[in-house]
This record gives C-alpha cells, structure tokens and sequence, in this order.
C-alpha cells in the first residue's frame, strides 16, 4: 500500500512538474499572464509530494516491506537501523529518488519565499527546474521506478555489502547529492535570467545562498569522503586522482568560481554574463560526474555495476539541459552586458583572476580525466595520474593562492596598491622565509612541496588581514564566513604539502615483540588475537608506539573476514596527534609466521580535512549571515505592508 | 585529429566574456566544445568496451630467461629452447589457481594433439597444487617453468592469467591470445602458428 | 570474466565510488580463486638504503597496478601489483635508473602502464592545455582591464 502510494504520487508530482512547466511558458507571454498565479502553489505542491514519496520510500527500508523489488535486493531485516535508513539512498533508484526529491523541494521553496525577483524571471526560472525536474521523473518512472512489488517476496532481503556498512555511507552520498541538486538551482536561476535578459544584482542576490549552500555541502561530502578512502584503503593516501573523485572534485571547483563571480554580481553588478555562463557549467559538472560514474565509461571505475542503459539516459539528460542552456547563451548573452568597469588594482579584479584560475583547473582536471577516453578512440591507451594533475594544476593553484594573501584586502572597482603593500609585504616576506626555510633545512623533499608550506604559511596570516581594524563583534558573519574559508585553505595546503614532503614509511615483517622505527616513533608489536565483530572475525595486532619516556599509544589494526557475502577487509588503526598521526595496518602472515605490518607517520595530515572543515564552516557563515539579512528585509517588508494594510491604501 | 583534441583542450574555459557590441563567435564556443564532449562519450558508450592490456610486446624477441621445473615430471623453461626449436611453440602462461584456465584444457589437450608443442609457465604456483591440477585437467606442457614473482610474466608484458602466445623458430613472440582459449579460438591459433612458421 | 579478480582493490574502487556516489553495487564478491604463494621478497619490504627505497617509491606510486586499473603499484594489495613492486626494487638495488624501468615496463605494456603521460603526437594537446589555458586566461583578463583603466 505505501509503495503504490509513494508511486502515486511521485506521477502526481510529475504532472504537476509537466504542468508548472506548461504554465511557466504560456504565462510569459502577454496572453497568458492570468495563468503566472498558480505557479507558484504548484511549485510547492510539487515539493511537498515528492517529499511525501520520499517518506514512502524510507518508510519501506525501515520496516524492511520484502515485496518491494529494491527493498529485497539492498536491505535485510537484521540490518542496524542506521543503515536501513542509508539503505534508501545506497542505490541507484533511490538515490534518484533522493536528487529528485532535493530538486523539487527546493524548488518549492524558492516559489515560497523568493520575493526579490522579477516576477517574470521567477517564473522563468520555475519553469526551467521543473523542464529540469521532468527529465529526472521520466528517468525514474520509466526506468528506474523505486516502488517496484515483486510477485513473490523473498524470506529476507541480500543485504548490504557489510563493507560498505559505515557511517560515511549514511552520510556522504546525500551530502554530496544535496551539493550537486543545489547547483540545479543556480542553473535554474540562469535559465530563467537569461530568458527574461534580467541579469543583475538581484537575480545575483537571489541565487547566492543557493550556490552558497551546494557548495557548504560540496565541500563536506569531498572532505569527508577524501578521509574516508583514507582510513580505508590501507596504504595511507588521501586523494588518487581517481576519474570518480574527480568527478566529485570538478562541480566544487566550479561552483567555487561560481560563488566569487556571484558575490560580484551582486555587489558591483559586474560579470554579468560570465555569472550566467558558470550557473550554467556548475550543473553541468554534476551532471557530467554522474554520467561518468554510472556510465562506467571510464577504464577506472569499471569494476561496479554499470549499466550502459542508464549512463544512456543520463547522456540524453545531459545532451538535453546543458545543450539547451548554451544554445539560449549563444543566442541571449549578447544581449547581457558586462556590466559595471573594475581597474586592474581592485577587489572584481582579484576575484576575476581567481575565477579564471579555477577554471583553467577544472579545464585540467577535466581534460586528464577524459583524456584517456579520447586517445582510446584512437587507439592508444594513456593513463593520466599524480604526476600530471599535481604539478599541473599547481600551476594554477600556486598563483591563484599568491593572489588571495591580497584580494580580501582590495577595495571595490578602484583601489592603490599602495594601500595594501605594507601588510602583503609581510605576508609575502614570510612565505618565501619559510619556503627558503623548507628548503635548506629538509633536503630533497620537491620544490612543490616546499612553495605549499610557504604559501600556506603566508596566507595563513594573509587571511586573517580584513578584520584588522574592525570591530570584531559588528563584523558582519559573510567577512567572518570569507576570513574562516580562506584561513582553511592555507591549513589544508599545509596539511597536503605535509603529508607529501614528510610522511615516513616502514613496511616490516614481525613477530610479537619485534621493534620497528617510523618517524619519531618506536613501534612495538605485542600480541596478536582473534575478535569477533557483529558479522565479521578478525585478527587483531596490538601495537605499541612510544616516543622518547611518554606513556605509550596502543594501535589495534586488524584483518577482518567477512562471511556473507564473503570478503576481507584490512582495518587500519590510527592516533592522532597535535603534531600528525600514526598510520598502523596489519598484513597477511608470512611463510616464517611473521606478520607484514605497514606503518605511516604523517606529520600534521589531519590538517588537510581540519582544513576543508574549516573552508565550510566559513561557507556556512556565510550563509547564514545572508539568509538573517534577506529574513531581516523581508519581515520589514511585511510589516510596511501590513501597515499600509492596516491604513486602508 | 590535430583539431578534434584542440577542441578537447578548451573543454570547460568558458569562453572571453562578451564585450559589448561585439559578440562574435566566442558566445558560441561553450556549446561548440560541448558538442564535441558528447561526440566524444557517446562514441566511448557505443564502441565495445576494450578492457584488456595488450602487450606491447609482440613481434619483439623473448627475453631471455630461465626458470626452475615447476612440475616433477617436466623440465623447465629457458629462452634458448624457444631459439632451438624448428617450429612455432605456443608459451601458455597459467597457473593452478586460475578458474579459466581450466577451463581452457580441453583446447590445450586438442592442440597437443595435433602436434603443436606447448610450454607452460606456471604463475605463483606450488608443487603439489600444480600436480593436483595437471592430475585433473591434463598435461599438454612440453616444459613447464616454475615463475614465482611473475618475473616472465612481466618481461613479455602479459597482465593476467591465463595467456597464450605464439613464438616462431627464431623465438620472435607473434601473438598474443589473452584469456581462456575457447573452442572457437582454436582455428585461429592455428592459424597464428601457421603465420608464424612461415 | 578471464581473471580471478582479487577481492581487496576492486572493493576499494566499489568503497571509493559508493562514498561518492550513491551507486547501486553488486553484492556477491565471489570468492574468487587466489594464489597461496607468499608475496614475492621485496612486494613487502622495503630496500635497506633510505635514498634507493625513497627512489622506489616515488617510481612505484606512478606505475599502474595492471590488474586493479585505477590504483598504482604503490597502492594495492593484489599480487601482481607485489610482483612489480618487487622488479622495481630489485632493479633499483642493481643501479637501475627509475626512468630506464619505466621504459622497460612501458616496452612491455604501452604507455598505459605509466601514470605519468609520456610526451608524444599523442599526448601534446594534454600538456598544450596548460599553456592554451593561461594564454585565453591573458587574453581575457587584459581585454578586460584595458577597458577598466580607461573607464
């Protein structure tokens, strides 16, 4: 009964989507201008249904309903709650279910609350999210319907591969869903400016905290996700530049162009249609991500469930949406000035040079990451890692980061340099000290590495400038949001430069008792057990680590062997420290009965996710210093018009 | 092909913002490169997916090795046989470990019998594990070489078990089969063997 | 299916795509056949002289493991990728230089083998794209200042 009710209405919602379209067309013209009132109700309704089939759907992973296809097929009754839950959106047609479901709720609330806009190009706009939203509804019920029964329910469900029972799966997929569906927004938004050739300031204003809060989430799920693989996989890395994580990797980097360029919009009403155009390749990335992930086109990821059908369907979307949205840019944006002028000293300026710095690196990983696709077309097979996309995109990085010790401390359109010298100076002086510094005195670790350091170390003084000779307490949370994100950067810079100049190895065969040396520690293997976890066994090692007279750490990674579906998984332990953490895993035993221990000592590697922790919270920051303004104005506006109610006008 | 990845190049750059006045072809850039973007996918989602890593090394002379006897009964395997002989061999890399090749016996068996001489070279195998598999899926070998670290393996460039490659008399590889040889395979392994001998 | 996939990196490459994307996996990890051979001497152990380890490593982690397709060498369990693991340092310790066996591998398997892209026809317009980016990026940022100077 829940599942027909959660189809039942996810077909409602598709006609009301089929229907907001319609109506957003007609109403656009001068004839249909009486239909532009239901628009708005629609576009909630349609939110409030979808989310009500989302609830079906959940309902039935919770209670474990056998007679629904994807219930049977990725859920089992015995399963803890928390990945029942995780189970709706740990496959692929409730994960569609999922995007869907952000999509139109959001939707629906730019219909509630949006007041700023034009109305026009607020209908324009609904319009394009629900074109949007319709091609993902026809994607879902024709094939990938989630409600699907099954004639004869199974006596228990497959179950979810236990190795994928960990907290990050209940929590990155929809982080980084939330990202990608947020970019449709401000695509939306794009759409609907460009239609109405109404691109300024308040369409700039409008889409922010959209862009502001996909990218907040962007930024979680990569960092969370980047750790994840960290303590997983085994071997102490962090980031492969693997075609799936940068698949993840280039809508943020767009949507960080995205962010700048909008700030400037809205402030300065510069960058007008090289707002739109971003909008417009923003979504793109996420689209274009998912296509080569489900599509398995890529030789790297070939190893999961790919189904050609669905990369097929998510190919025409993409063909269809972001086709159509360059095709209306080719024909509007010449119509879309550039706006208000910027000297080459002045805030738009650095925020242009930053953006257009992105962008050669979402060009690099882009291009690398598909670039084996295209030598394969003839015949050639390449791969394309590390040592193309680090020093690379360094090359865009390292100026773009030279560039932010300066730009926060800009003035609008017009600035001296003068002004800002003395403090950049000392910036600048310190990151070559320090990169000079590294150099001399920790021989043979890169050049790269060593001018990361010294960036790091330059911005991170650099970013906390703009709230010299401020009011700290009346400084506005959006410059508390912009000083955080960019402080987080120089920490993960550090972190990442750390990681690669500093970490020290030590793979060693062991017997109990037996001591090893990595980094500072004296590591010291003392026993080995047999436990027993809720669907697994394992042999534990425990590790001692001792450095200089302190107290020891004790280290318990283990081999685990999972029984249904069978499979090993090696756990590794680790400790962190202020100063880095200790990397301990446990191989397999040798012929002589010595175990095969690896060891990592990393000196300060939780900084890079310290650091992408840091670059969200500046983002949410900022979002909520923006949302307060826009509550504050529109309660203010409410009550002038309650007033003139009240007065009878 | 110059053109096609000088397209491929300037994928993502949004193109120069517009300047008033003067639109001109850059506004139409973007979905220009988006069409080749989906030229080039769809072409990758249509095309057979070609997942296998060919050796580059064909029509090249085996390097020189020399292996232990991985069996008791059969000597091991050195490049100068391959150089001694007066007819293609075929060099099968396996090992028991390895469903497909079992799967593959019955050819090896057929082409044995038809006279084509066959050396094998067992892949991190041990003793008694290759003599229970020879026991059950038969012993085609002529030799069999006893590889530990892949060492032969990686110096023809072959990447997995099983492989079969035709070597002529003067002990130049001339094909690589990659995979378990089918019973439809075996025509043109006969037919590479023929090539080569010629 | 021609090869018994070891189960460790194909996991990995499922954990790493789920935890980026909700996508739908495949549940049985067949249990694969795999060898009982212990890994070859220097899969697992590192050379004694620091700088000729050190040299290895920054080798290993730019060689593609052949069987695990999206990880290198330095990063994966599978047997294979030991073996390689134990070539490179044995050949290191014999004086080898990193290049010349990178060559050696990339005689035997093609560029595919190499992380980092060999500069050849082929591969020009990957590292003309850098140069392509900036000069646009120049070409756009002073069009646009000109203008903002005069303005």
């Amino acid at each position: 009964m829940i599942a027909e009710l959660g189809l039942a209405l996810l077909w409602m919602a598709a006609a009301l989507a089929a229907l907001q379209l319609i109506a957003g067309v007609l109403a656009l013209r001068p004839q249909g201008a009486q239909l532009a009132g239901i628009i708005r109700p629609v576009a909630v309704m349609q939110g409030v249904l979808v989310l009500v089939s989302f609830m079906a759907l959940i309902d039935l992973f919770l209670t474990t309903d056998l007679s629904v296809k994807l219930v049977a097929e990725n859920s089992h009754s015995a399963k803890p709650f928390i990945f029942k839950l995780a189970g709706t959106w740990g496959n692929h047609e409730g994960s569609m279910l999922l995007w869907v479901t952000i999509m139109s709720v959001a939707g629906g609330f730019v219909a509630l609350i949006e007041k700023r806009l034009r109305e026009d190009t607020l209908i324009a706009t609904l319009a394009g999210q629900a074109f949007v939203s319709l091609g993902f509804y026809a994607f879902l019920l024709l094939a990938s319907n989630p409600f699907a029964r099954l004639a004869e329910p199974p006596a228990d469900g497959n179950g979810l591969n236990p190795l994928l029972q960990d907290i990050g799966l209940a929590f990155h997929p929809p982080t980084l869903y939330v990202g990608y569906v947020g970019l449709s927004i401000a695509f939306s938004f794009a759409i609907g400016a460009l239609v109405t050739r109404d691109v300024g300031p308040a369409f700039a204003r409008a889409m922010r905290p959209w862009v502001l809060g996909a990218w907040v989430f962007l930024t979680l799920g990569i960092t969370a996700g980047s750790y994840w693989a960290y303590y997983t996989l085994g071997w102490g890395g962090w980031w492969f530049w693997d075609p799936v994580e940068n698949a993840s990797l280039m809508p943020w980097l767009a949507a960080t162009a995205l962010l700048h360029s909008v700030s400037v919009l809205a402030s300065r009403n510069a960058l007008r249609a090289w707002t739109v155009m971003l909008g417009v390749v923003a979504f793109s990335m996420s689209m274009v991500g998912t296509f080569l992930v489900r599509s398995g086109i890529l030789t790297s990821v070939h190893a999961f469930a790919v189904d050609p059908t669905r990369g097929g369907f998510i190919l025409a979307l993409l063909a269809i949406y972001i086709g159509g949205a360059l095709l209306l840019f080719g024909l509007r944006a010449s119509t879309v000035t550039e706006g208000a002028r910027f000297s080459f000293v002045s805030r738009e300026a650095a925020l242009v040079f930053n953006n257009v710095m992105l962008c050669g690196v979402l060009g690099i990983v882009l291009l690398g990451t598909l670039y084996p696709l295209l030598t394969e077309a003839f015949g050639v097979k390449v791969s394309v890692g590390p040592p193309y996309f680090n020093p690379v995109s360094a090359i865009f990085v390292l100026p773009m980061l030279a560039v932010l010790m300066v730009g926060p401390l800009l003035r609008w359109r017009q600035d001296k340099a003068g002004r800002v010298s003395a403090p950049v100076a000392v910036c600048a002086l310190l990151a070559v000290l320090v990169f000079a510094g590294v150099e001399a005195f920790a021989k043979g670790i890169g050049i790269l590495p060593a001018l990361g350091i010294g960036i790091a170390a330059g911005l991170g003084v650099a970013s906390w400038l703009p709230l010299r000779g401020r009011n700290l307490a009346r400084t506005p949370l959006p410059i508390w949001g912009m000083v955080i994100a960019h402080f987080g950067v120089a920490v993960a810079l550090f972190g990442m430069a750390s990681e690669s100049a500093f970490s020290t190895e030590r793979l060693a065969a062991m017997n109990p008792g037996d001591s090893q040396q990595v980094g500072p520690y004296t590591v010291t293997l003392t026993g080995m057990a047999p436990v027993a976890g809720p669907n697994w066994t394992a042999l534990e090692a425990t590790v001692e680590a001792r450095y200089g007279g302190a107290a020891p750490m004790i280290l318990h990674p283990q081999a685990r062997t999972f029984a249904s579906p069978p499979g090993n998984r090696t756990e590794s332990a680790l400790k962190t420290r202020w100063n880095g953490q200790l990397y301990a895993v446990l191989g397999e035993e040798g012929e002589d009965g010595r175990w095969q221990m690896r060891f990592w000592w990393k000196p300060f590697v939780p900084m890079i996710w310290y650091g992408g922790a840091l670059i969200a919270l500046g983002g949410l920051l900022a979002l909520l210093g923006r949302v307060a303004a826009d509550v504050r104005r529109l309660i203010a506006t409410d009550k002038i018009a309650y007033r003139r109610h009240r007065q009878g006008r | 092909m110059a053109e096609k990845d000088g397209l491929m190049n300037q994928t993502v750059t949004p193109p120069p913002a517009p300047k008033p006045r003067k639109p001109g072809l850059a506004l139409w850039l973007p979905l220009i490169l988006f069409g080749g973007f989906l030229a080039l996918v769809v072409y990758g989602l249509v095309r057979p997916a070609d997942r296998e890593v060919v050796s580059a090394f064909i029509d090249k002379p085996l390097p020189a090795f020399d292996l232990p006897p991985a069996s008791a009964d059969r000597p091991g395997l050195s490049t100068a046989e391959f150089k001694a002989g007066k007819k293609p061999r075929l060099l099968n890399v396996f090992a028991s470990w390895c469903v497909p090749c079992a799967v593959e016996s019955p050819q090896l068996a057929q082409l044995a019998q038809l006279g084509v001489e066959i050396d094998g070279v067992a892949i991190r195998d041990r003793k008694d594990d290759l003599a229970r598999f020879l026991a059950t899926n038969g012993n085609p070998f002529v030799r069999i070489g006893k590889d530990d670290v892949s060492q032969v393996q990686l110096a023809i460039g072959s990447s997995g078990v099983p492989e079969t490659f035709v070597v002529d008399a003067k002990g130049v590889i001339r094909y690589q089969h990659i995979g378990a040889i089918q019973p439809q395979d075996v025509p043109l392994i006969l037919q590479k063997l023929a090539e080569a001998a010629s | 299916m021609r090869r018994p996939i070891q189960i460790v990196p194909q996991i990995v490459v499922q954990i790493v795509a789920a935890l980026l994307f909700a996508v739908a996996l495949p549940f049985a990890q067949s249990a694969q056949a795999q060898d009982s051979l212990p890994p070859a001497p220097y899969a697992y152990k590192q050379l004694a002289d620091p700088q000729q380890e050190a040299k290895a490593q920054a080798l290993m982690e730019t060689l593609r493991c052949l069987k695990c397709q999206s990880q290198s060498i330095a990063d994966s369990d599978a047997p294979m990728a030991g073996d390689m693991r134990h070539q490179v340092r044995m050949r290191i310790a014999a004086g080898e230089d990193p290049e010349a066996i990178r060559g050696w591998l990339i005689e035997r398997y093609g560029d595919y083998v190499s992380y980092t892209p060999q500069v050849k026809p082929i591969t020009w317009p990957l590292f003309g794209a850098p140069v392509v980016f900036l000069a646009l990026a120049a070409l756009l940022l002073r069009g646009r200042f000109r203008k903002g100077d005069r303005a």
